[in-house]
């Protein structure tokens, strides 16, 4: 099998990328796509160690599956603030959105 | 190193390419429904790992929730706010994140990756040849006592409050209803 670094590797790496995306990106669409790449280099991490360590086990597999879900609510909610915001504000950038400042 | 080794390096090295080159499209591309493409590619990427790592299940989710329905949610929300017509500024202090970034990867390297390196695990066979979780087994304990089944209806509570969150968030407010509010 392919050595296990070499998956923690890249998952490193994607987790770098998603982390730039998220503190730079202006667009808040573009943040919330930076954010599932983070979440996406998390599974693998967990796959891996999963398939490496403790094949015999569930509990990284269904810890994925887990991730999956929990993503699918926070694209879903935070789609839906950012369209919100838009519908008042016409804008997508989330320094815009400080309706909440005192 | 046998000719099978060859062939998953080879399908690990083309997975990487995949995902990475469009991870960097999603933070690079001023064209936000491109974005959402290339979004698609890395998930279809991350969902190759998952079968080179024997997780066919999570390789199949992966393609129908990421890239089916989460990739889809952000095209029509890129599309709903009009996106594509803010081209200007893509980046607040890129440079700063760019080293923020970097800095991240070799600490991850050195922290986590650096100790494994060249170890070649698993060098147990038993581990490799071990009997290895299928779906089945994913579905058992996702039911049963001693598995998940707390967390699973939690989990199931959740993305339900979340959908019917997102509906009330993004529902738009019917003129005379606004009237009522304000």
């Amino acid at each position: 099998m392919i050595p296990l670094w070499l998956y923690l590797m890249v998952s490193a790496a994607l987790f770098s990328i998603g982390t730039f995306g998220v503190l730079s990106r202006r667009n808040g669409v573009a943040v919330l796509m930076s954010v599932e790449l983070m979440l996406n280099a998390v599974n693998i991490n967990l796959i891996a160690f999963w398939r490496y360590l403790t094949p015999t086990e569930i509990n990284g597999f269904a810890f994925t599956a887990f991730v999956v879900v929990i993503a699918a609510a926070e694209a879903a909610v935070g789609l839906a603030i950012i369209i919100s915001v838009y519908r008042s504000r016409r804008s997508v950038i989330p320094e815009e959105a400080d309706m909440l400042r005192g | 190193m046998n000719d099978i080794n060859i062939f998953l390096i080879l399908a690990w090295v083309v997975f990487t390419i995949i995902t990475l080159g469009g991870a960097l499209g999603v933070v690079t591309t001023r064209n936000l429904f491109r974005g959402t493409i290339w979004l698609m590619v890395s998930l279809f990427g991350v969902a190759g790992y998952y079968v080179l790592l024997e997780a066919p299940f999570l390789a199949a989710v992966q393609v129908l929730v990421y890239i089916g329905a989460i990739a889809i949610l952000f095209t029509f929300a890129v599309m709903l706010t009009r996106s594509l017509t803010q081209l200007t500024d893509r980046y607040n202090r890129p440079i700063a994140n760019v080293v923020g970034a970097v800095l991240l990867f070799v600490l991850l390297m050195v922290g986590v990756i650096l100790p494994i390196w060249f170890t070649n695990e698993p060098v147990d066979p038993a581990i490799i040849n071990a009997q290895v979780q299928d779906t089945r087994d994913l579905g058992e304990a996702l039911v049963s006592k001693d598995g998940f089944v707390i967390p699973f209806e939690v989990v199931s509570l959740l993305l339900t409050a979340a959908m019917i969150g997102a509906i009330v968030i993004a529902r738009e407010v019917e003129e005379d209803e606004k009237g009522k509010r304000a």
